[in-house]
């Protein structure tokens, strides 16, 4: 009950937005304001009340929705769909009071729009049945083709569409996918029961993985986040950076890894490919980028490269550390929007080149801009480093693929210095010009946008301890679903010798016990 | 010892950062409380620091402790805790007593400036970091540090924002590092590979454990040294990455003693004499030393052409580093950080007291337009001349006795490189007082409008250049005396394994050669410049190649900057991004678009067509059942 809450608490914020919005701005505002907290507050009995000790599902509810077909509305958290519930509900107030001043035109449709998203995403998180899923998966798109679309900059209408068929086209696959588990699944949509091997898992495998890849987006499927991105108004981008392009690597854990353990396998070395190549590309590419949208988005593309990486290592590490950076991700991609928008809001310039030597100027400005800027480079003591650094090792000690994969996603991490700091030197430091001689400093409503995130950057550099034990369990559960099988499928691709000895103890055993299983089973 | 002890050393620089970063904007007005603040809190650290080290005299037992866990999980555990033996203690004593000076000293510095408690703030950071870097039990705390040494460099360095060179040589710092870090990186995750765990301890242990050799052979281990060795070389400035150092002058000059001549660029020794354990097993110290002696070498030679101070004291820096790392390479562990010591004291001095000389000269940093400052700066001359003694190796000042053992033990390793390391001796010698014979003696070639201003710093200033003095003349004698059986040999013994050449032939001998080249150098500078002006230096091309720094600058630029810019930019962007990709995103939605504009046309809307076409399905239909069915 306390999850559907937390759903469906800013529907009916919606709803009273739609029916009171006679009152006036202030008032809209308000209510929306309101209902975002609400339902942070709520969820945070998500994780007071969550069980670390098993990573099951938890706060489940299941009622029939539609017998006949096998759809119930079946929902559920474990380890790793809490955290991306709280990183929704958490951004989500915050950007509400981010928009507070720069929504001219249409602020309840705004505010509701925005509220809508929030039911979109969270049932998303919590689906544990397909059709449910695949329901709120599309319905999230609704309300972002609207913020996109309508409070959108020039070129909205091409990025919109964009992104809408570009996501569609995925969703088109991924729906072929849910059919072919309906059907080899008892007519039945609920996940929990399902259970491998599927017949032509490859295929459906890909089907899956193609939807998700487009909404990370692995390279090459990426060119439409930076037309998004620069389109998209400010919370827009806050929530796409944040939350939505999280949708893309939680359904990879949640369905390609645990039901297709086999083919994710087999896929692995393409995959992790790309993903090193979108780490590398996507930082080269920001590094050009004249606009600082252009290049947030661009290193989005670069962050979520090493998402995945993590996603595929197979290793408790590499995927909690996946798990978090999503979160981290969230944050410190989702501040750079934020602070983003707030030199637009003061300039309406984006260009790089119309900035410099506001450091003068803005010095709360550049000391909140510098801590994120630190967070997406990874530097230790903040949030960025300890995600990056678990995937990095995860990867690299496990070998479920070339070492030469970890190596060259390591360099990311030197090009993450190259583009943020070069950013940050071209607008923050050097001569003031006239035109940006009293661009005035941030207020504090800004600030208390901006607090919350950084104390939250901080916390995880300095003590991730409460994030990490919440979803230790649950990626164990994945970690193990993906390995049992997968050693069962490929028992020639033995654990490499010198890893044996760095996992004496627990994990060792647990090698020893998959591989004699597998041979008893053959 | 306890755990409180190391947290108040740790915490207290953090504290000093906190409060005047975060009130900053109150202190302003009261720029010396701010400044006393910043020093006082390396000061409780400093007391703190002495309290450690006496408590390791007469057999103490080192201190290793877990403070919380960090970043845990089933099968692998990496905590914040801290170890405290030898070699923590000599580097806690260099870093919190020549960093309290040097606080100290930036209270008339930085008097003035516009960011001066942003300055203090940034120094306590840097205390901090380093003080993690040093006391960290496990190398990821050591990272840790490791990087954020690295952040507040990069601050420093880009300290007076609004200049453009200053904030590009932050960048390049940062950068430069990073691409060492990229090794120390990879090289932790083989460490992790191999024995599952980062920490000092465990790691040693297990390494000297008969059946890991057996397991692994020392592949492994080759690999992970060499990995380590490429962090080391990013921060502590060695070939091919020393690049960043001579740019990082652009920051504040006490930032320059602080961080880039005594602390965080000798972190890289720090990691190799720590893990000296390793290196002894991997054989791999060759490699380190054959960086270390050309380093030393080359960047020697480069200083012999420079005209700025800072430039001839930063070149001189990556050249002393390249002697440390010939040190700990060749498995002179004890004497690489013994040379680490003397040299932060003595190098620690020259930079001060080139700052003293800014000061009162304007900022000017250009020794031609000096000369003869003995006169109206004698206290700053006497510490400069000092510190430059001893870099140079005279008889019974510090950097004899570390350079000296250095050398002694490079003989055993390899004859070839203890030649070099002597030419370079020669070099450093004659480089330096190249400097000393410029820019206080002489004739003044002083701007008269800066001349009148000429004039000592304040004592603020002077007495932390005199109290820094003693040391850099003394401490080799105190603490070196005996070579190999000295007193920091003997308390740094049970940090170190023993080395695989036993340093041969007789002491007093290398001494005397040492000592003949040292003074050769000088005598050589004093012949060349104690008349002469520098503007008439040769014009031949190798003098130009050098005083150009051999254009290593340009050549990265030309070979790795640009290609990797435009071809992000071209390549990357323009044509994959734009052209390729969104060409075929784009180029499918045109060709579903002709395709429907082309099938919207049977959409005529006259029935009679509709109706044509529907028997014509029909009878298609039923043919094809008919002849085919």
């Amino acid at each position: 009950m306390l999850l559907s809450t937390v759903i469906f608490l800013p529907l009916l914020g919606v709803i009273a937005i739609a029916l009171l919005r006679g009152l006036g701005a202030s008032a809209i505002k308000s209510i929306a304001l309101a209902i975002g907290v609400l339902t942070f507050v709520i969820s945070l009995g998500l994780y007071t009340g969550f069980d670390a000790t098993t990573g099951t599902f938890q706060n489940v509810t299941q009622q029939a929705w539609i017998p006949g077909l096998g759809i119930s509305y079946h929902i559920g958290i474990d380890g790793i769909s809490l955290w991306l519930v709280l990183l929704t509900t958490f951004l989500t107030p915050i950007c509400i009071l981010a928009a507070w001043n720069s929504v001219e035109k249409g602020l309840s449709g705004f505010m509701m729009s925005l509220l809508a998203l929030e039911t979109g995403m969270l049932g998303v998180f919590c689906a544990l049945d397909l059709f449910l899923f695949f329901v709120f998966w599309e319905s999230m798109l609704i309300p972002m083709y609207f913020l996109i679309g309508i409070w959108g900059g020039e070129r909205r209408i091409y990025a919109t569409v964009k992104f809408v068929l570009y996501t569609m086209a995925g969703s088109a696959l991924m729906l072929v996918g849910i059919l072919a588990l309906y059907f080899q699944n008892n007519n039945s949509f609920d996940l929990t029961t399902l259970s491998g091997p599927f017949s032509h898992s490859d295929l459906l495998f890909l089907g899956f993985f193609i939807a998700f890849a487009i909404k990370v987006p692995l390279f090459p499927f990426h060119t439409w986040l930076p037309d998004a991105h620069v389109e998209a108004p400010t919370v827009g981008s806050v929530i796409l950076a944040g939350v939505l392009l999280k949708m893309g690597t939680y359904g990879i854990i949640r369905f390609c890894l645990p039901l297709f353990p086999e083919a994710a396998a087999q896929f692995t070395p393409l995959i992790v490919t790309l993903a090193v190549i979108g780490i590398i590309y996507g930082a080269l590419v920001a590094m050009v980028q004249p606009d600082l949208k252009k290049l947030v988005a661009y290193s989005s593309v670069s962050h979520l490269g090493f998402v995945v990486l993590g996603l595929f290592s197979r290793n408790p590490a590499g995927i909690q550390g996946s798990v978090l950076q999503m979160i981290n991700h969230g944050l410190s991609t989702g501040a750079l929007f934020l602070l983003v928008g707030m030199i637009y809001e003061r300039r309406h310039s984006r260009m790089i080149v119309d900035f410099g030597g506001l450091s003068k100027r803005m010095p709360i400005f550049a000391v909140i801009f510098m801590i994120v800027t630190l967070s997406s480079i990874g530097l230790p003591g903040l949030n960025g480093f300890v995600g990056e650094y678990m995937i990095l090792l995860g990867s690299f000690v496990e070998g479920a693929f070339s070492k030469i994969h970890v190596i060259f996603a390591t360099v990311g991490v030197i090009l993450a210095a190259v583009y943020m700091l070069w950013m940050f030197q071209r607008v923050m430091f050097g001569t003031l010009d006239k035109t940006n001689a009293e661009l005035p400093d941030l207020n504090a409503r800004e600030i208390v946008v901006m607090l919350p995130i950084l104390l939250f950057i901080v916390w995880i550099g300095v003590y991730p301890k409460p994030f990490l034990s919440k979803m230790e369990k649950s990626v164990e559960i994945v970690v193990t679903q993906v390995k049992t099988q997968s050693a069962i499928g490929h028992l020639e691709k033995r654990v490499p010798p010198n890893t044996q000895f760095a996992l004496h103890g627990k994990q060792h055993e647990q090698h020893e016990k998959i591989e004699k299983e597998a041979e008893t089973s053959k | 010892m306890s755990l409180e002890l190391i947290v108040v050393l740790l915490i207290a620089p953090l504290v000093g950062f906190l409060i005047n970063g975060l009130f900053g904007k109150w202190l302003k007005g009261n720029e010396k409380l701010s400044g006393w603040i910043g020093s006082v809190a390396v000061l409780i650290s400093l007391i703190c620091s002495i309290i450690a080290f006496a408590s390791l005299q007469g057999g103490g037992t080192p201190f290793d402790e877990t403070l919380y866990e960090w970043i845990t999980g089933e099968s692998f555990a990496f905590n914040i805790g801290f170890r405290v033996d030898a070699l923590t203690t000599v580097m806690l004593l260099v870093i919190t007593g020549v960093g309290f000076l040097i606080h100290v000293y930036s209270i008339g510095y930085m008097h003035g400036d516009a960011g001066y408690t942003r300055y203090f703030a940034y120094l306590n950071l840097f205390v901090f970091a380093m003080l993690i870097l040093v006391l960290g039990n496990n190398y990821l705390m050591m990272f840790v540090g490791w990087e954020g040494v690295g952040l507040c460099s990069y601050l420093l360095i880009g300290f007076w924002y609004d200049k453009k060179s200053a904030t590009d040589a932050g960048k390049k710092a940062f950068i430069v590092n990073r691409i060492g870090d990229f090794g120390f990186l990879l090289g932790m995750f083989t460490l992790f590979a191999a024995f599952g765990t980062l920490d000092f301890v465990a790691i040693f242990d297990a390494a000297e454990a008969d059946n890991f050799q057996k397991v692994f052979g020392t592949s492994t281990l080759v690999i992970a040294t060499l990995l380590l060795f490429v962090g080391a070389i990013g921060k502590s400035a060695q070939i091919p990455l020393y690049v960043w150092l001579p740019d990082a002058m652009e920051g504040p000059t006490p930032v320059s003693a602080l961080i880039h001549a005594a602390t965080m660029v000798t972190a890289g020794v720090y990691m190799i004499a720590r893990s000296a354990v390793l290196y002894n097993i991997a054989h791999t110290g060759e490699v380190v030393a054959w960086i270390g002696v050309l380093t030393a070498f080359f960047a020697a030679t480069i200083a012999l052409a420079q005209n700025d101070i800072k430039r001839i004291l930063a070149y001189s820096t990556v050249s002393q580093l390249g002697y440390m790392f010939l040190g700990v390479g060749v498995g002179a562990y004890a004497s690489g950080v013994f040379h680490l010591v003397t040299h932060a004291f003595f190098k620690g001095l020259m930079f001060l007291t080139a700052g003293s000389v800014m000061h009162a000269m304007a900022n000017e940093l250009d020794m031609r337009k000096m000369g003869g400052l003995k006169a109206k700066m004698p206290i700053t001359h006497w510490t400069f001349l000092v510190g430059a003694l001893a870099i140079a190796g005279f008889p019974f000042l510090s950097g004899f006795w570390s350079k000296d053992e250095i050398l002694h033990s490079a003989w055993g390793s390899s004859p070839l490189i203890y030649i070099i390391g002597l030419i370079t001796a020669f070099l450093t010698a004659f480089y330096m007082f190249r400097l000393i014979f410029v820019t206080f003696y002489g004739e003044s070639r002083v701007e008269p409008d800066v001349a009148s201003h000429l004039h000592e710093s304040p004592p603020v200033m002077w007495v932390p250049l005199a109290i820094l003095a003693i040391p850099s003349a003394l401490i080799g004698l105190l603490l070196g005396w005996g070579g190999h059986d000295s007193w920091f040999h003997h308390f740094t013994k049970s940090v170190f394994p023993e080395a695989h050449h036993e340093a041969s032939g007789n002491v007093v001998l290398f001494m005397v050669i040492s000592s003949i080249v040292g003074l050769a150098g000088i005598a050589f500078a004093w012949m060349r410049y104690s008349k002469r002006v520098p503007s008439t230096e040769p014009t031949n091309a190798l003098y130009k190649l050098i005083a150009n720094k051999y254009y290593i600058d340009e050549i990265y630029n030309a070979l790795i900057v640009q290609p990797i810019k435009n071809g992000s930019h071209y390549l990357l962007w323009r044509i994959v991004d734009n052209g390729v990709i969104d060409g075929i995103v784009n180029g499918v939605a045109s060709v579903i678009q002709i395709i429907g504009g082309t099938l919207r046309r049977l959409q005529t809307g006259i029935v009679q067509a509709y109706i044509v076409s529907m028997v014509l399905g029909i009878v298609l239909f039923l043919a094809y059942y008919l002849f085919f069915g």
